[in-house]
């Protein structure tokens, strides 16, 4: 999608927009995938600042969490905004201005609300800037200005003397551009001591009422507006909730020797819980460089599972560093009009509103429909060629008879590392990769039977994106994004759920930059780690380049070597993506596709098998509702629950290894779809070039993992650069894989909007549990 | 802009005042000691030089009050930070009269001014010792919870973090800003005890300079132009073991000034004038 005026986008928000998210409440979508779907409108690409909220029946703002389903999250009122969740401590860091604006509209509200106080020269200060980025520079012959400017919300007590201060101070910003202007805002904004501070009303030990505010860098006590305490991260060792009480285990002092708990009163239950959830999602967010694991599932034990499962800051920092499209034109409206446009409200913020609707199969297959469609137009428009020019093959991997044999645990093993090969055919750069991607190769579908006794989806793809950089070199690239969807009862938590712990310990690989100003903690801290978390996360922080063999990177070095037609089709999808996308190849739909062409990752013809699909996405709809993880936790056979324990040792990569020879109670199928540009043909061999530079980049959270991998290689005079992105998405079938494709489709090209994907496969392995069989 | 714009340790503007004669006999004071007004008055000219001659301040110089013999004290009528001015309610009675010549002091310099006139609260500037970047105040015997949230409420930008004070008049009489970023800080337990509680309600990390007298860690910083950093401090004679300390900030002007007779009556040197940076440039 192109740019969005965002005042459109306000106005559209009832009609076709709504449709669509109408139909991720028929899909039972996750909070994921609404969000994803407001950020692709927004066109925004530094989405893990931000989430979305809704109002629970208390009335109480909550964040829809991304890994659960939207429809057992709400109460009934299908209500969200987009809020920020995590505001970054220096907004001149964020790579786009997109995402500062919006993270400026925020803070306007905030400010106009009262809700982040600040003095009278703040609030002119601030007022003046937002003037500036929404209305230029100051008009001399404007009418009478201070009309205008009595309708539009600066401060919570504004009069006549603000809004005078607020002109003035315009007219001395002459010249400077929107994106200053919010700059300037921002730089000022951050200042303020509530900043980022997420308050909490609790009353301590003694029943005093107090106010917990979290924030980037710990826990805050407030009386009135005065700080009574503040407990940093590197402080506190637990954090906990056991109905209405929430608690801090504080690291003992310098001279105390035991350590201390604190205790604070909530006004209930809920209301504990969503603090401890604040403070483990902001812990993860501005202290890890990537997210804890869910905590293993115990057997028979009660608590939340609960886990941040988006990005760390440190994670989006590096992928906001990867985004390298050109800056999104947006428009900025008048804070004025758009609170019009929403009754008079004083909400400056788009908000989204859906209308409820009632389920049923039929909306389902349509929605399966559209979300294909998505993903095949944005595949074709990603690679700027018409239906000749790629190559569709489908590989159904299909083990008929549902005898586990050892010969179809092998042959399924031999599937995966075929796969693996062909995904890996640049070798992994430095040894802790192939042994992140063997266990995620092992212990997924391990995990996943864990906790899903029906159909397991596992879907990898790949992305090859070429771009032809200047006139002296081409670049090539290759994107390979993995992300990793957990199953359900990894998130699975309900109201009964009174208590809860969180050990909030840095793990070895935090980035040391984070939080400069408590360095000397953090390295008290770094004792606490345990030897597998350091085995975890081997190679979260970014590494530096690392030289690998050049090998890998010549198999598809030849397609660079024609500098003419990469340039076409570089050309024709960068003038008109729109179009393409709008079209609706029936090339491109799995099932008219021509003959396979060869491709390494194909095993086998399967001609129906894209009849499959909605199959495949259709299961989870008939079974799902009987089976609720916790249930099947202690009725699953003992061969189950000893792979449960292995799964506890996830990142143990040998235990893994054996899981996978257990693997025998599940049936397989899987599916291979491999989309490629006719470029590649025959470009099979070349003469290997010479590496410059291989960085690989991974980052891994309960939902997510990502491995970037870039190399760059000079051969000939021509520069290449080749940027691998791998998506594993594992879990049960409710999730949208083809959404996903189409999102990882669509971010790749949004990142490099002026190359041209050259391939793509996914793979899909279904996986079916003993008891699903009859 | 002023406040959130401010660089710490510019000011143009001092206010000061007179000593009136009763301060010898009737200034509250913590010991029993005589004071020699003649030489109070001496000290406190050559205070008011330094401020207008070496620091370059425009100097407001309000005339003493007989029947506010602590008058001289300025720093306790009032809280000046940017724009804004919060007159204060000191916690001793018979100093409450001081705010009035203040407040008409401030106007005149056309400070923001914000009045503290919940009679349930107390506070001296004394106690309020701001960073920078966020203000603490000392609940003292002369200040308490009230008091400091009137001054949370005044400057709304800033965190206002409470530490008890348990020794000594005020949490300025044992600490001072030696510099952005770095707290001087007296080595009695209390001084240090309240330098953790500081340190631990801040998101900031400060550098702290630890010396030996309590009373020598109330210093005056400020960042002239021209000079760069400048600390005023009691002199060598009285506290030499401080003052080796002290010494070894290379890069400052270090300008000694007398305070013994006003320290005799619990006056440090913050305590005799307020400053502010009136901002020229806009």
């Amino acid at each position: 999608m192109h740019p969005q005026n965002l005042r459109r986008m306000a106005k559209r928000t009832k009609t076709d927009y709504c449709q669509n998210l109408l139909q991720s409440y028929r899909k039972r979508a996750k909070g994921q995938f609404l969000f994803f779907k407001v950020c692709e409108h927004l066109n925004l690409m530094e989405k893990d600042y931000f989430g979305l909220t809704y109002k629970d029946t208390h009335d109480h703002k909550c964040w829809l969490d991304p890994t659960k389903e939207i429809k057992r999250q709400i109460r009934n009122s299908w209500q969200f905004s987009f809020n920020v969740k995590f505001y970054p401590p220096d907004p001149s860091l964020l790579t786009e201005d997109l995402t500062r604006y919006l993270l400026c509209l925020q803070l306007r509200e905030d400010v106009a609300c009262g809700r982040l106080p600040c003095s009278f020269v703040t609030h002119t200060l601030l007022g003046s800037y937002t003037l500036q980025a929404e209305l230029g520079d100051y008009e001399v012959d404007q009418p009478k200005p201070l009309d205008y400017m009595s309708q539009l919300t600066f401060a919570p007590n504004q009069n006549k003397d603000m809004e005078e201060k607020i002109l003035e101070l315009h007219k001395s910003h002459r010249g400077m551009t929107p994106a200053q202007a919010d700059a300037q805002f921002l730089e000022n904004a951050k200042k303020l001591s509530m900043y980022g501070v997420d308050l909490h009303h609790a009353k301590d030990s003694e029943g005093v009422d107090i106010t917990l505010g979290v924030c980037a860098n710990g826990l805050l006590v407030y009386k009135d507006r005065l700080r009574i305490n503040r407990f940093a991260w590197p402080k506190i060792l637990k954090i906990s909730y056991k109905r209405n009480n929430f608690y801090i285990k504080i690291r003992p002092g310098e001279t105390e020797q035991f350590e201390s708990t604190v205790g604070f009163k909530l006004q209930n239950h809920r209301s504990a819980k969503r603090l401890w959830k604040v403070c483990v999602e902001n812990h993860s967010f501005f202290r890890l460089n990537a997210p804890e694991p869910p905590t293993k599932a115990r057997f028979l034990t009660l608590g939340s599972k609960f886990r941040y499962s988006g990005r760390t800051q440190a994670q989006t920092r590096v992928a906001s560093s990867l985004i390298d499209r050109p800056a999104p034109n947006f428009e900025r409206t008048s804070s004025k009009r758009i609170s019009r446009s929403l009754d008079g409200a004083s909400f400056i913020f788009p908000q989204f509103i859906i209308y409820a609707f009632t389920c049923s199969f039929i909306h389902f297959y349509l929605f399966c429909a559209f979300v294909l469609f998505c993903c095949m137009s944005a595949f074709q428009s990603s690679l700027g060629v018409h239906g000749e020019n790629i190559y569709v093959r489908h590989s159904n991997l299909m083990l008929e008879d549902h005898d586990k044999t050892q010969d179809e645990v092998l042959k399924h093993q031999a599937s995966i590392s075929q796969l693996k090969r062909s995904f890996m055919e640049a070798p992994p750069p430095s040894p802790p990769q192939p042994n992140q991607w063997e266990k995620r190769l092992t212990s997924s579908p391990t995990t996943t039977i864990r906790v899903q006794p029906h159909p397991v989806v596992r879907v990898w793809m790949l992305m090859t994106l070429r771009l032809k950089e200047g006139a002296s070199g081409c670049i090539l690239m290759r994107i390979f994004h993995t992300d990793n969807f957990f199953s359900e009862s990894v998130s699975s938590e309900s109201e009964s759920e009174e208590e809860a712990e969180y050990h909030p310990n840095v793990h070895v690989s935090i980035a040391h930059s984070e939080i400069p100003e408590e360095k000397e903690e953090e390295e008290e801290e770094e004792e606490e780690v345990e030897v597998h978390v350091v085995e975890q996360i081997p190679n979260d922080t970014i590494l530096p380049p690392v030289i690998e063999e050049a090998a890998p990177v010549e198999v598809q070095q030849q397609e660079t070597h024609d500098a003419e037609r990469p340039k076409e089709a570089e050309e024709k999808h960068t003038t008109e993506p729109e179009n393409d996308e709008s079209t609706d190849d029936p090339m491109l739909t799995p099932e008219e596709a021509p003959p396979p062409n060869g491709l390494p990752l194909a095993e086998e013809d399967s001609p129906d098998a894209g009849q499959e699909e909605p199959k495949v996405n259709g299961q989870p709809m008939t079974v799902e509702t009987e089976h609720r993880p916790q249930v099947i936790c202690c009725t699953e056979p003992p061969v189950v629950k000893t792979e449960m324990v292995t799964i506890s040792d996830t990142f143990a990569a040998q235990k893994t290894e054996i899981a996978t020879k257990e693997v025998p109670i599940v049936h397989t199928e899987t599916k291979t779809i491999t989309y490629e540009a006719s470029q590649l043909d025959g470009n099979a061999d070349g003469e290997p070039g010479v590496l410059m530079t291989a960085q690989t980049i991974t980052s891994e959270s309960l939902c997510t993992t990502t491995t970037t991998h870039i190399t760059k290689t000079l051969k000939g005079g021509l520069s290449e650069t080749r940027i691998e992105k791998r998506i594993v998405i594992t879990g049960d079938c409710d999730i949208d894989h083809d959404e996903a494709l189409a999102q990882a489709i669509k971010e790749a090209k949004e990142q490099h909007p002026d190359m041209s994907v050259t391939r793509v496969v996914v793979h899909k392995e279904t996986e079916l549990a003993e008891e699903e069989e009859d | 802009m002023a406040g959130l714009l401010a660089k710490f340790g510019h000011y143009t503007h001092a206010v000061v005042r007179g000593i009136p004669s009763s301060l010898a006999t009737e200034a509250l004071r913590s010991s029993q000691s005589e004071v020699d007004l003649a030489k109070a008055h001496q000290e406190h000219a050559e205070y008011v030089e330094v401020l207008r001659t070496r620091l370059g301040l425009e100097v407001v110089e309000l005339p003493a009050d007989e029947a506010l013999p602590d008058c001289v004290f300025v720093e306790d009528a009032a809280v000046v930070c940017g724009d804004t001015a919060l007159i204060t309610r000191p916690g001793a009675v018979s100093r409450r009269g001081e705010t009035e010549a203040m407040k008409e002091a401030l106007k005149k310099l056309d400070l923001n001014l914000v009045e503290m006139t919940d009679e349930n609260a107390t506070l001296d500037g004394g106690d309020v010792l701001f960073t920078g970047q966020e203000f603490f105040v000392g609940l003292s015997k002369r200040t308490n919870q009230r008091g400091a949230e009137i001054l949370a409420d005044a400057f709304k930008d800033y965190a206002v973090s409470t530490v008890p004070v348990t020794e000594g008049l005020h949490l300025k009489s044992f600490c001072s800003m030696g510099g952005p970023g770095l707290i001087l800080i007296g080595a009695s337990e209390h001084a240090q005890k309240a330098l953790k509680t500081m340190q631990q309600m801040s998101n900031y990390r400060y550098d702290k300079l630890t010396v030996p007298d309590d009373l020598a860690a109330n210093c005056i910083y400020m960042n002239v132009p021209g000079k760069g950093h400048v600390l005023l401090h009691t002199t060598g004679d009285q506290f030499p073991e401080s003052f080796k300390v002290l010494e070894k900030l290379t890069d400052y002007t270090l300008i000694a000034v007398s305070g013994l007779e006003k320290m005799k009556v619990d006056g440090a040197l913050t305590c005799c004038s307020i400053l502010i940076n009136k901002k020229t440039d806009i």
